[in-house]
């Protein structure tokens, strides 16, 4: 199966692989997958007192989809505020990536990290976590 | 050195030049019906069908007669067990294998049950090898067939096929080998092993794809099968179809050179394969799989635990390897082979298969080694289990969201 180039691209030069400090209150950390299912994927996001993400980063365990899935999130995360990352939306991932209908669970896996993120951060705030509708495949 | 390298040999081989060369005339001016009997041009392909039974039969150790040429192993396989089923389901029904076989064996035995047999899929050890006494507890006086391969596909592992024969005729079952991995690879002996049926393929030991052969002994005991498909009658009634002369004759080449070559190359194989297995074995957590003393000369299977194989295998560029991870294909189970030597699935899920062969070089091998190197190193920066373990998190101590 070929990948295509933005794949590739965010395959082998992933942007923002790293840790935030997952004790910080400004920080919200979505640890999604599991290793039995071949994919683990772990978003964070720092937010300030706007509710804009100021910085994200990931670290991704999986194919060279989810890898490219994760990176690209955090890339369109950083300036986002909390609402509008709550509206990404996996098919937004698969169209520009360009994944085929086998690795559509990458997307899906890197909204699902991108809502655990926000939710993270929501409850270490005192906030409700938003309910998310269960997109799990 | 020429890039991308091929390493998985398992999956197939190139063709050595000898074996084109051997059928080129074939094609064109020696392309004669093997079964017209009354001209020259059947006479000459027939002749060269001929001389191909011979150097298959040799290879293994059997007689011409015992040789029936097939499309391949996954047929020879259908024959050998649909066609044992049939011919001697009046002395029983059941049939053993085992749960690591290739899936053309496992799906005849599915199919076989669907005609009313009974089939025993036997477990394997942690080491992948047959548990011999689980065999015997197996057998029951309705076992007509046991099928245990004689080297596996993708941990290399070779089983102890002279003890399972023997139990398999202390019993009056006959005993199957699909020794597609092993012919031309290492010495197999239908006599000294007791193989009663056995089904080989021409593309994984350099001849061209789509020939091969079952082996049906024909003394001590006479065995029979009945025919899987209707025509002509070619091949001692076993199987019909006109012969595809060329292939055959490229098989036949490739198991005379395999018969001169083996033991040179088996050696040469299995030093770069040790040296393979040694440097990649000196990353962290990287553990090899499959019994380490009975195995294939070119086959080595290594799980890098807290990277994925599919994710690995893109960022081992120019390496052409196959990984235990099934992610590739629609369905995102790892391997069963794997998870039947008790591999957690992560650790399957993390598994490459090198398969080294006759044209690999010790070049390759070492930027093999080095790509791997590199490409694991990078993937666990990337890793966020990595990141835990190195932090002494247990995994199994995180409740994972299945999906």
């Amino acid at each position: 199966m070929a990948y295509s180039d933005k794949v590739i691209d965010h395959y082998t030069n992933p942007r923002n692989v790293g840790t935030l400090d997952k004790s910080s209150h400004k920080v919200g950390t979505g640890l999604v997958g599991a290793p039995e299912c071949g994919d683990v994927m772990r978003l964070q996001i720092e937010v300030d007192d706007n509710n804009v993400i100021t910085d994200a980063k990931f670290k991704t365990f999986g194919c060279g989809s989810a890898i490219a899935s994760s990176s690209l999130a955090t890339e369109w995360l950083k300036g986002k505020s909390i609402d509008d990352a709550m509206a990404i939306d996996n098919m937004d991932i698969v169209e520009e990536l360009a994944l085929p209908p086998v690795k559509i669970h990458c997307s899906v896996l890197a909204e699902d990290a991108i809502k655990a993120a926000i939710n993270d951060y929501r409850v270490k705030n005192g906030l409700a976590p938003i309910e998310l509708e269960k997109s799990h495949h | 050195m020429n890039l991308p390298i091929y390493l998985d040999n398992n999956a197939t081989t190139p063709m050595d030049p000898r074996v084109l060369e051997a059928m080129l005339p074939y094609f064109t001016q020696k392309f004669g019906n093997a079964a017209s009997r009354n001209h020259h041009f059947g006479w000459l392909a027939e002749e060269g069908v001929d001389y191909a039974r011979e150097q298959v039969a040799k290879l293994i150790g059997a007689s011409e007669k015992e040789i029936i040429f097939t499309s391949g192993a996954t047929e020879s396989d259908n024959l050998a067990i649909k066609g044992v089923f049939e011919m001697y389901k009046d002395k029983g029904n059941h049939i053993i294998t085992a749960v690591t076989e290739h899936k053309a064996v496992l799906d005849a035995c599915k199919h076989v049950e669907k005609l009313g047999g009974k089939v025993t899929y036997l477990p394997v050890k942690e080491d992948g090898l047959v548990d011999l006494a689980a065999l015997e507890a197996a057998m029951t006086p309705e076992t007509i067939l046991v099928s245990i391969m004689y080297g596996n596909n993708e941990i290399g592992v070779i089983q102890p096929v002279k003890a399972i024969a023997d139990i398999a005729h202390k019993h009056g079952a006959l005993f199957m080998t699909d020794a597609t991995q092993a012919v031309g690879k290492i010495p197999v002996d239908v006599n000294r092993d007791g193989i009663d049926l056995l089904a080989l393929s021409a593309h994984k030991m350099y001849g061209p794809k789509g020939v091969g052969a079952l082996y049906v002994r024909r003394k001590g005991p006479r065995v029979k099968v009945t025919a899987q498909m209707d025509g002509g009658g070619h091949e001692r009634g076993m199987r019909s179809g006109t012969l595809n002369v060329p292939g055959i004759v490229g098989l036949g080449k490739a198991c005379e050179i395999a018969m001169n070559e083996m033991e040179s190359e088996a050696a040469r194989l299995s030093a770069m394969r040790d040296r393979l297995q040694r440097e990649l074995t000196t990353l962290e957590e990287s553990y090899v799989n499959g019994n380490q003393e009975h195995r294939l000369p070119h086959n080595a299977n290594i799980s890098f635990k807290y990277v994925e194989g599919e994710g690995l295998i893109m960022a081992m560029k120019d390496l052409a390897v196959s990984s235990g991870s099934a992610c590739t294909s629609a369905s995102l189970e790892p391997s069963y082979v794997l998870k039947s030597l008790g591999l957690s699935d992560d650790l399957a899920h993390s598994s490459i298969r090198f398969g080294l062969g006759r044209f690999t070089t010790d070049e390759e091998v070492d930027y093999a080694i080095e790509v791997t190197r590199k490409a694991v190193t990078h993937l666990r920066e990337l890793s966020p289990l990595w990141e835990m373990f190195k932090e002494g998190i247990d995994l199994n101590s995180i409740e994972w969201a299945e999906h």
